[in-house]
């Protein structure tokens, strides 16, 4: 019973980073109409600025978050206005096709520059922190992490749903045309979903890198975790997407504790399972 | 395909030189260059010239983007290594493969074909990936370790070559690539040509002037994933091994895709030009640029992409085509 709780626990507090994740991925597919492939892969180089941060400068990873949030947000808008914009009105094989080339791009580039050895940052302040209730232990690194992802999700869904401006990124998903002739210019909105998404990630990575070691692959699960709780959720529904993240979280951690080597086949499974029932996602209305 | 029919009279020269200079190119490569890493390059191209084929069939011709099939290559390596454990000649063991992988490709068509666009990409490369966290923990499968093709006496019928010329197995793929062209040609000719480009450009419309959708993308998964797990056939036995990370990888599923869109999706020799292109530039920058340990083959290949896409979407078939297309 402790066990399972404790996997439940773990779960729930891996799912917050999945749903972090998701939620910025969810924003730019619900705005843009597009699937940023390489979303995963802009977390990585979060989790790298979230190293250099900390071995150049010495600065911990919470405090590298600003850092690296405002990093990432840099580098989603040079890559909106590189070759994002350039697609937009291309097919759909070639929005997606680019985003893989950039996918592939970021993880080579960073390959060449700090090789395949996985980097670690050594005593982040949360390192030590270890709360035990009744025979559940949570690491300061999990909490952390989990507070910074519900703060971030919280704080985005918040913009999304009860700003001006929110609002305004949410009819230009819906209808760009009508948009426009409501005096909202797409091309900003557009600009700035690719910047909250960079937020997010920047948010993500340094987070992550209390607890996870640092590779040009370490992206990677996480990426194909946003996606599966973006088209889980429901594609353009942040709070679908929360959801399904947190619920990702649980399922690999529950799984986990049975069958250790098939938790990314669980997480799968669940989504092709909901995928036959209920193709729109959890949330979704289309 | 091009918009402008031009009367017959007049491209009767264009259309056969192309095909002979392609294909004189093609005969003469590995006797031209001689070196052992130049015809593995020819080799690996070819193989991946053919699953692209096939992977250009629904995702070119009947645009349903599939990330997913590394699934049916897989299909192929495995599937021809067991068989050939039991005694068949490499030969036999492709059709009943890739009747088994067509019919893999029917089973995953048929939850994933209510979604468009981006949710069937989606999909297939969540199968994709479900199968490759699967194959580690299949024991009859070799599980992490893999499987070996047993060693086979030299010979045309076991489909195992000398090792140091490496021009047999390049005629051999040569050979498989050319009926694997004839066999999308025959198959894409007429009628089911038109209703998957019907398809891909607007499901609904062609439903609607009552293309049989739901039939006709199944007929397209089928072939297409019957001729990647060819390539997948023989694949495994120029590399004699196969292991869940070579055959089911995610980068394979991508590697298949990207390299039919980098030389122009939907468009017949697209694949050819992005294998050759792709695999040169994978295996030069690997060997000559990897021993500083900093690699810069995935760099270029996603600035390539990038680039290709920025340029011209279609493909480098249409950038190749362009200075001599004709002006209407």
């Amino acid at each position: 019973m402790t066990d399972l709780l404790q996997a439940l626990t773990n779960g729930v507090f891996l799912g917050a980073v999945f749903a972090l994740a998701a939620v910025g991925l969810s924003l730019v597919f619900g705005v843009t109409n597009m699937v940023n492939f390489a979303h995963g892969d802009l977390i990585m180089v979060a989790m790298y600025v979230g190293f250099l941060c900390w071995s150049l400068a010495g600065l911990d990873p919470l405090l590298a978050i600003p850092v690296a949030a405002v990093t990432l947000a840099l580098v989603a808008l040079l890559i909106y206005g590189g070759i994002i914009r350039p697609v937009l009105g291309s097919t759909q094989l070639a929005q997606m096709v680019v985003t893989f080339g950039l996918l592939t791009f970021l993880r080579g580039t960073v390959q060449f520059a700090f090789t395949a050895d996985p980097r670690r940052v050594q005593d982040p302040i949360v390192g030590d922190v270890r709360i035990a209730v009744g025979g559940v232990a949570v690491t300061g690194a999990q909490l952390a992490s989990a507070a910074g992802a519900l703060v971030a999700t919280g704080a985005l869904a918040w913009f999304v749903h009860r700003t001006e401006t929110g609002r305004a990124l949410q009819a230009v998903g819906e209808d760009p045309g009508g948009a426009s002739l409501m005096g909202i210019d797409a091309g900003r909105m557009y600009a700035l979903a690719w910047a909250l998404a960079g937020v997010s990630t920047g948010v993500a990575g340094s987070l992550l890198i209390n607890s996870f070691g640092i590779d040009p692959l370490a992206g990677a699960t996480f990426g194909i975790m946003s996606f599966i709780a973006v088209a889980l959720g429901g594609f353009g529904s942040i709070l679908g997407a929360a959801l399904a993240g947190l619920l990702l979280g649980v399922v690999q951690g529950v799984v986990g504790l049975y069958l250790s080597g098939y938790t990314l086949t669980a997480a799968l499974g669940i989504y092709l399972l909901v995928l036959v029932v209920r193709p729109q996602g959890l949330r979704g209305t289309r | 395909m091009s918009g402008v029919e031009v009367p017959a009279k007049s491209v009767r020269w264009g259309r056969y030189a192309g095909l002979v200079v392609v294909a004189l190119v093609l005969l003469v490569y590995p006797l031209v260059l001689e070196t052992s890493f130049l015809q593995t390059i020819g080799v690996l191209a070819l193989t991946m010239a053919i699953a692209a084929t096939g992977w250009n069939v629904l995702g070119g011709y009947a645009g349903q983007i599939s990330f997913g099939h590394a699934v049916f290559f897989g299909t192929g390596m495995y599937g021809t290594t067991l068989l050939v454990t039991a005694g068949w000649s490499p030969w036999l063991t492709m059709v009943p493969i890739a009747l088994l992988a067509a019919l893999f490709g029917v089973l995953i068509g048929l939850p994933t074909f209510r979604l468009r666009g981006h949710y069937f990409s989606i999909a297939t490369l969540a199968i994709g990936m479900m199968v490759m966290s699967v194959l580690p923990n299949v024991k009859p499968l070799g599980a992490t370790d893999g499987l070996s093709v047993p060693f086979l006496d030299e010979g045309f019928w076991n489909l195992t070559f000398s090792l140091r010329d490496k021009s047999a197995y390049y005629y051999t793929a040569l050979g498989l690539f050319a009926v694997a062209t004839l066999v999308t040609w025959l198959f894409l000719r007429g009628r089911t040509g038109s209703y998957l480009e019907a398809i891909r450009d607007d499901e609904f419309a062609a439903a609607a002037v009552g293309v049989p959708v739901w039939r006709y993308k199944m007929y397209a998964v089928a072939m297409s994933a019957a001729l990647t797990s060819v390539a997948g056939s023989f694949h495994v036995m120029f590399v004699t091994f196969v292991d869940p990370a070579s055959s089911s990888d995610l980068s394979l599923s991508t590697a298949i895709a990207l390299i039919a869109v980098v030389g122009g999706a939907g468009s017949r020799w697209g694949p050819l030009l992005g294998a050759w292109l792709v695999i040169a530039l994978q295996e030069y920058t690997r060997t000559y640029l990897s021993a500083t340990g900093r690699t810069v083959d995935l760099m270029m290949f996603g600035a390539l992409i990038i680039l290709v896409v920025l340029v011209d979407p279609r493909g480098l078939v249409h950038l190749a085509g362009r200075p001599f297309a004709r002006r209407s």
